[in-house]
């Protein structure tokens, strides 16, 4: 009886995860084509191009990496970099952990090889509810497989035909669309709000700094704005804003 | 072959990265305050990021905030849909709208 009901909530979230990654596949097919076109545009091999997607699998550091390698800089300066450019990558792992750490050690080598801005964003959704699923992390595996194939199968498109979306389509920008509506009911409870708009503003502000090192100062300020806030906006007064919002 | 090397290198480096408080770190021994803040990743950076996209505009990412960004029309269009509706396709179809809408009158 048990296995029985284990492999099915395994399908079942599996399958919800694939399907609650969708969306953003739309923003992520034109990155994954871009970022073929680019690297074959810079002179990379086909090889090294697909290459790159498979091993490091992170949109930003693989741009930056092809740029990088066409101005032939030094290697090492190169992993330091892209490094540099995923440093967020760090809170996600962290921001996960507490929710997986029964799983063993290569369930979570496997999580943590596919742990993306797109898949985290998604991923993390399905631990905010109550219910007791024993499976979660299959979402999320979902999520995130859906995620790989799809990036790996347009920067192939990209590598043999160059970005095959108009570039007036603008349908990269599917992507922070997503992101909006994934983040914004979200700002229902206050202190995400705050962490929000501080990390927007320090993001902002910091668009220029290399490295993308903006992007990790604003989110380490948006936790900090987050935890500083919620003994005054609070969990209370978030929990009554959500129940005025159900009543009406 | 030497390009082969950097590539592993950075690859190592991205799953490095990611698999530290999954895999080396164990949650448990940060700091309580840290770890309490974890819950405001996703907001934060998500915020960021999109607010990034929004007003660094162009192939030259120039900064953009006035009424000509067409892309901050259709991202509070966006908000207002996903504050009201909860709803990640109308979402995206509403901004997408407005955005295609705003980039044709112009």
């Amino acid at each position: 009886m048990r296995p029985y009901t284990d492999h099915m909530s395994r399908r079942s979230e599996f399958v919800a995860g694939v399907r609650a990654e969708v969306p953003l596949l739309l923003g992520v097919a034109p990155f994954g084509m871009a970022f073929g076109a680019y690297a074959i545009e810079q002179g990379l091999s086909p090889a090294l191009a697909m290459g790159m997607s498979v091993i490091v699998f992170g949109g930003a550091s693989q741009f930056v990496g092809t740029q990088m390698m066409a101005a032939g800089e030094a290697g090492l300066l190169i992993v330091l970099v892209s490094a540099l450019v995923n440093l967020r990558h760090m809170l996600y792992s962290a921001s996960l952990a507490p929710h997986v750490d029964h799983l063993p050690v290569r369930w979570r080598t496997l999580l943590a090889y596919m742990l993306t801005d797109e898949a985290y964003a998604v991923g993390i959704q399905r631990y905010r509810g109550d219910d007791p699923s024993v499976s979660k992390h299959w979402y999320v595996f979902g999520a995130m497989v859906a995620l790989a194939v799809t990036w790996q199968v347009t920067t192939a498109i990209g590598i043999a035909a160059g970005a095959a979306v108009p570039d007036s389509w603008s349908l990269e920008f599917a992507l922070p669309l997503t992101f909006i509506a994934i983040v914004v009911p979200e700002f229902r409870h206050r202190p995400a709000l705050a962490a929000g708009a501080v990390a927007g503003l320090v993001a902002v502000l910091g668009f220029t700094w290399p490295y993308r090192t903006g992007l990790f100062a604003a989110a380490l300020a948006g936790m900090a704005a987050g935890l500083a806030t919620e003994p005054l906006l609070g969990a209370r007064a978030g929990a009554g804003a959500d129940e005025r919002m159900e009543a009406a | 072959m030497n390009l082969w090397l950097i590539v592993l290198g950075m690859g190592a480096a991205s799953f490095t990265i990611r698999m530290s408080m999954l895999v080396f770190v164990h949650h448990s021994t940060l700091p309580s305050a840290f770890r309490d803040a974890l819950r405001f990743v996703m907001p934060a950076v998500m915020t960021a990021i999109i607010l990034t996209q929004v007003f660094y505009v162009g192939d030259d990412e120039r900064f953009e905030a006035g009424l000509g960004n067409e892309r901050l029309a259709a991202a509070l269009a966006a908000a207002l849909v996903a504050w009201l509706s909860n709803n990640v396709w109308l979402t995206i179809g509403v901004g997408m709208a407005v955005l295609w809408l705003a980039q044709w009158a112009s």
